[in-house]
């Protein structure tokens, strides 16, 4: 029954994902065509606590954290290139700051609250990383997860006695609602970034980083700009996420896997398309909650398997696939008229 | 004086077990352009199958390097022929080839890591083994600690030999320095960087199993070993293979002496220097 139920608010995320592809290739503003049952599938999410049994929103809160995670990193990593195993330091700050903030501010603040402060080290490591490509700044944003958490290990032990913290927790519908307007913001923001000069800036520095320089493309603006905007949201998530958990520590609050399973899941689906994340996301990390507890052996090394079946034989991911079989019904049609 | 002692030779031990785990990945990436994410579950490996080997068969762990190490040299070779060289074909430049290498061996890593889980289970398991200690100037020393300390000196100096005095090991460099130019030239190059990853991958099993005569392991130490070669690696310049000898050395003594100051500190001090380094100087202390 929940199943069912998480099942179907997971093909309206879907059909929200595709819809805002869509509109993305649409030349003018037609693209409210489909708007209308945009608003239904919206509607079926938000209402989900009143007809859904409490699992099951809740389990669509741990889909939706991942979703968010691989949507605003492939919005960077997927046109640019540069690999940023990142994720789980925003969403780490973002915990951070609910665990420190909060038990004296309202919810929605501190969930602001984390998200700006990722957008300030997304900043700060952006500007810093300038000059670094390929292998070394998929490195280094790996280095900086670990720095943080031994760093922060070390500070807790040493100055506070104890490894972790204790979190207020909030309401669980509350928790759902707030994920589900982060994820809208990420799907509007992703909407804006593509459809403005910057996504094409972006695909260009993909392309050829010098190239794109030489064209005006103020190439550094650009990409710190978007790193930024986009740890926004993995920020928050972390923030409201964190009310769910109650407890934490450095290892737990930034855990590494995070940081693999947005590019692993963006991969899965294919980054050519607006929904290729989405779907990946949503997938795999309902697999996640379903498989996770119950065999995580088996879950994890099934994980590694299709990975390495995904990169060696769909290197375009779940998108490439149904890219493919679309051509082939329409080819079949030319060929019948 | 004695204290002076105590700390670098401490780190001079640690950094032997440093300095060869970076070895092999520096060679996988140097020449087979593999970031092999996956190079700490070889270690492991290495440790767990001597683990096993000692306690149930009873094969001395120095005789297990012999065997742990042809088998890592075989995984890794097959891994590469199945893997690693479908991805090569296909990749169109080299950028993407090391992206979605570094990638599937992400992939590589979850699938040893839970066959690992899944035979020896999540414990942390230990055996004693060559217990005595011995003195230099009034500190003590584990006997065992000195002869990882040998052992991986030995197969730093052999592979340097062997990459500098053989032919096949001419063609190892020739490789690292353009692996299409060597092909060009008559090198067998699928052959070379399969051999390469293979070799890493022995000198990771062969590391795994010093390791397990000093530290305790567990299914999941891949990761630890992982981030020190990363660190080792980047600290002596990515692909350089006497950075990485120097830099595992070099790693070694700068943990004790932070050890000696705050134990808690250790990793922190490694991921700040890793991290500085790559913003200051990204090709290593001896990069080209």
């Amino acid at each position: 029954m929940e199943d069912l139920m998480v099942g179907i608010n997971l093909l309206a995320i879907l059909y929200i994902s595709w819809f805002v592809d869509w509109a993305l290739k649409q030349k003018k503003s037609k693209a409210w065509l489909f708007s209308g049952l945009v608003l239904i599938m919206l509607a079926v999410l938000i209402t989900l606590p009143y007809y859904g049994p409490t699992y099951s929103y809740i389990m669509l809160t741990g889909i939706l954290m991942y979703l968010i995670l691989t949507v605003s990193w492939s919005i960077f990593s997927g046109p640019t290139g540069y690999i940023s195993l990142a994720p789980a330091a925003f969403f780490g700050v973002g915990i951070y700051t609910s665990a420190i903030l909060g038990k004296e501010f309202p919810v929605l603040i501190v969930v602001l609250f984390g998200g700006l402060l990722s957008v300030a080290l997304a900043a700060f490591v952006g500007a810093i990383t300038l000059r670094l490509r390929g292998i070394y700044f998929i490195v280094f944003t790996f280095g900086l997860v670990l720095l943080i958490i031994s760093v922060l290990l070390w500070y807790e032990i040493k100055f506070t006695g104890t490894r972790g913290r204790f979190i207020v927790a909030a309401e669980n519908d509350m928790i759902y609602y707030i994920m589900l307007g982060i994820m809208v913001l990420l799907f509007i923001t992703g909407y804006l970034i593509k459809r403005s000069k910057y996504g094409l800036a972006l695909q260009t520095i993909g392309q050829n980083e010098e190239a794109a320089a030489h064209m005006g493309i103020n190439v550094n603006a650009v990409k710190i700009a978007v790193f930024a905007i986009t740890s926004i949201f993995m920020g928050m998530a972390g923030a409201i996420m964190a009310m769910r958990w109650t407890y934490l520590d450095p290892y737990s609050a930034f855990d590494v896997f995070r940081s693999f399973l947005p590019v692993l899941m963006a991969i899965f689906g294919g980054m050519k398309r607006f929904y290729g994340p989405v779907l990946g996301a949503v997938i795999l990390a309902f697999l996640e909650e379903k498989l996770l507890t119950e065999f995580p052996y088996y879950y994890k090394l099934s994980f590694g398997i299709v990975l390495i079946l995904v990169i060696i034989y769909l290197p375009d991911g779940l998108v490439g696939l149904v890219e493919k079989f679309t051509r082939r019904i329409q080819g079949v049609k030319r060929a019948g008229a | 004086m004695e204290r002076f002692l105590d700390v670098t030779v401490a780190g001079l031990m640690l950094g032997g077990l440093y300095a060869l785990i970076a070895m092999g990945m520096s060679l996988q990436y140097g020449v087979a352009r593999v970031f092999n994410i996956a190079h700490g579950e070889f270690i492991m490996l290495g440790a767990m199958t001597t683990y096993t080997l000692f306690t149930v068969f009873h094969v001395s762990p120095l005789l297990a390097v012999a065997i742990c190490g042809p088998l890592a040299f075989v995984l890794g070779y097959v891994i590469h022929r199945l893997m690693f060289r479908k991805l090569q074909i296909s990749a169109p430049s080299q950028g993407v080839f090391e992206s979605s290498s570094m990638l599937a061996s992400f992939g590589l890593m979850f699938v040893i890591q839970n066959l690992a889980l899944l035979i020896w289970g999540p414990e942390i398991r230990q055996y004693s083994y060559m217990t005595q200690t011995f003195s230099i100037l009034g500190a003590q020393f584990g006997l065992r600690r000195l002869v990882t300390l040998v052992f991986a000196v030995g197969i730093g100096a052999v592979f340097y030999l062997f990459l500098a005095r053989t032919r096949i090991g001419k063609a190892i460099r020739a490789a690292g320095q353009d692996a299409s130019i060597a092909g060009l030239m008559g090198v067998n190059i699928n052959w070379v960087l399969a051999l390469c990853f293979g070799l890493g991958a022995a000198m990771a099993g062969a590391a795994g199993v010093l390791i397990s005569m000093c530290y305790p392991d567990s299914a999941i130490m891949g990761q630890e070993y992982l981030t020190v070669a990363i660190i080792v690696v980047v600290l002596g310049g990515l692909g350089s293979i006497p950075g990485s000898f120097i830099g595992g050395f070099a790693l070694g003594i700068i943990g004790s002496i932070v050890a000696f100051w705050d134990t808690g500190l250790v990793m922190a001090a490694f991921y700040a220097i890793f991290v500085i380094l790559l913003l200051v100087r990204p090709k290593g202390i001896l990069g080209k």
